[in-house]
């Protein structure tokens, strides 16, 4: 489904992200995990298409995406950015509805189906009661909603979400987290930044761990985020618990409070 | 679902653009009002069915007009106003594509430095008739010069950050208003009287000959600017939003820049400057219909008109001689900025 093969960027010299070569199966919810500053978010960007990166290809469902208009990008793959605010105080359902713009063909915007699919991704993602306030007078985690409810509306096969849950309260960052579970289960493929290990053991079919100098592991959660790894990137913070089935990623050396 | 229940079923959500709608229809009728109004009056009062039967009369649709009528509202009134109307849409149109291209409700195409690139060409063209062809048409180039000198030194790393632009809208208008003074300095005295009298800005010339010339051009572009309505609004989110949604920003905003830079320019060449409206305008309608531009460009556009019918016909008739209307916008246009400035600071600075 989306394949990435020795991708290479520079930001003005400085090089980010170094023969970075991986591939994500359709269908399944992939994390992508590391500390800060390791290029998650511009690996994200250029698989968007929102970068130029100079060596290297991206594939999503075979098409090379150096290689495509950006409205077929648009179709393919949506991106939720994380937190941003526009100046004007487009409606929430205003917002959801322009995640239609890659399928609208008229000149004058959106039809009869368009604002239908922007009803129902309002709705999935529970949203209706925010549906009519501006925008701008959102906090930031109802920002998150309203964005991914956008990627929603967009109705791609590729979902890539920077920090989605960085934001939210517990209940949200949960609700998301399963949103997004949900919909991988319908065929969509998702990749998404995080900072939460544990968030990756629970939900994530697939990890990929992201050092300083490329990928530091790369597969099943539990196999990709072991105590090792984890200390490789983290420098000696993580320690790996076991409770009952699952397993927990807690600080290290911390005195587990017991009930 | 894995036990996600969703409190929030559907409540209705409409996607009605009625409101909008009705509110355009209602300005468009203002507009007619005020423009039936602005005939009449003048240095000579004419009645309102005098001025029906010039018009049906000039129109090849009835025979019975008054010669003195046909002089005053044909020729004279008749393409001022249009002329007023063109560059009160013209206007209205460029700021709020400014504003939504910009992403900043404070720009309008004067910021950016036409208003100086086109008075440096205007003055050119009076010191040097010799060299350039017509005030208009070099008053034209130099406005559209301005601003995509703006534009492309405010450009960094294929970004156009705000303080930037606005900066460099400052600096560019500060040489081309300092390259005036050089050009008054060494004028002769006709010429400086000109030039003065020019960037005043007025509707005096206005005659059908200048109608033709400016008003297809200006209306031709606004439409294709309603148009892209959609679009800016997506832009207006942001260059990297719009990007993720499939549209090719920079072809996008060059062509909205262009377009709205180029109706701004002709209309400063034909009338000179007149401030203030492009920023008011727009500004007024989204507190009225939101920031949808489908809808924002058309009502700034109208109100647009409206405002400047207003002003020219209280220029034509507060006095027994004429006052450069740009004064009056400028007079009525300050205080509205300031109510602003006072009330809605969140607007300047997010």
């Amino acid at each position: 489904m989306l394949k990435v093969e020795n991708l290479h960027f520079e930001y003005s010299g400085f090089t980010v992200l170094e023969d970075i070569s991986f591939e994500v199966e359709k269908g399944q919810l992939c994390a992508l995990f590391g500390p800060n500053g390791t290029g998650k978010t511009t690996l994200l960007k250029c698989i968007a298409r929102l970068l130029n990166y100079g060596k290297g290809r991206v594939l999503v469902e075979n098409e090379n995406i150096n290689k495509i208009k950006p409205e077929e990008i648009a179709k393919l793959v949506a991106y939720v950015p994380q937190e941003h605010k526009p100046p004007f105080p487009y409606l929430v359902k205003e917002v959801v509805l322009m995640g239609r713009t890659p399928h609208m063909r008229g000149v004058f915007g959106p039809s009869e189906s368009d604002t239908r699919a922007a009803v129902e991704a309002i709705e999935m993602i529970g949203i209706a009661d925010i549906a009519e306030r501006p925008y701008t007078a959102l906090s930031g985690g109802q920002r998150q909603l309203v964005l991914l409810a956008r990627a929603m509306a967009q109705e791609t096969k590729l979902l890539l979400l920077d920090e989605p849950t960085s934001n939210l309260d517990f209940q949200n960052q949960i609700k998301i987290w399963r949103i997004v579970k949900e919909l991988t289960k319908k065929g969509v493929t998702a990749l998404t930044c995080t900072h939460d290990p544990n968030h990756v053991m629970w939900f994530c079919d697939k990890a990929i761990v992201l050092g300083s100098s490329g990928i530091v592991a790369n597969g099943n959660p539990a196999m990709a985020l072991t105590k090792t790894t984890l200390n490789e990137i983290y420098g000696d913070v993580c320690d790996v618990k076991i409770f009952g089935d699952t397993r927990m990623i807690v600080p290290a050396e911390m005195e587990i409070k017991k009930i | 679902m894995t036990g996600i229940t969703f409190k929030e079923k559907s409540t209705g959500i409409v996607f009605s653009n009625r409101a909008r709608i009705n509110f355009i229809a209602t300005l468009l009728l203002i507009l007619i009002a005020v423009v039936a109004i602005a005939m009449t009056r003048g240095a000579y009062n004419v009645p309102v069915t005098a001025v029906c039967d010039v018009i049906l009369d000039n129109l090849n649709l009835a025979d019975q007009s008054n010669c003195l009528y046909d002089t005053i509202v044909w020729n004279i009134r008749v393409p001022r106003i249009l002329l007023a109307i063109a560059v009160g849409i013209a206007l209205g149109t460029s700021g709020a594509v400014y504003q939504g291209t910009f992403r900043n409700p404070l720009v309008e195409p004067f910021i950016l430095g036409v208003s100086a690139g086109a008075a440096f060409g205007a003055a050119l063209s009076i010191v040097y008739p010799q060299y350039l062809f017509s005030v208009q048409i070099s008053a034209c180039i130099f406005g559209m010069v301005a601003v995509f000198g703006a534009y492309s030194l405010a450009r960094v790393r294929g970004e156009t950050p705000l303080v930037t632009l606005i900066l460099a809208g400052v600096i560019l208008g500060s040489i081309f208003m300092s390259g005036v003074s050089i050009l008054k300095y060494i004028s002769a005295d006709t010429q400086l009287r000109e030039i003065v009298f020019w960037m005043m800005g007025g509707f005096y010339y206005a005659d059908w000959d200048i109608v033709w010339k400016v008003v297809p051009a200006i209306v031709i572009c606004s439409i294709i600017l309603c148009m892209l309505g959609w679009k800016l609004n997506v832009l207006s989110m942001g260059e990297e939003e719009a990007k993720t949604l499939g549209i090719n920003t920079e072809k996008l905003k060059i062509g909205l820049i262009t377009l709205a830079t180029f109706i701004t320019a002709i209309s400063v060449s034909a009338v000179g400057i007149i401030a203030w409206v492009g920023l008011m305008t727009p500004h007024a309608a989204r507190l009225i219909i939101g920031p949808d531009h489908r809808f924002l460009i058309p009502s700034a556009a109208i109100m647009g008109a409206i405002f400047l019918v207003i002003c020219d016909t209280l220029a034509r008739t507060l006095t027994t001689a004429e006052i450069p209307v740009g004064i009056i916008t400028s007079l009525l246009g300050a205080p509205y900025l300031i109510y602003l400035l006072r009330t809605k600071k969140n607007i300047f600075f997010g």
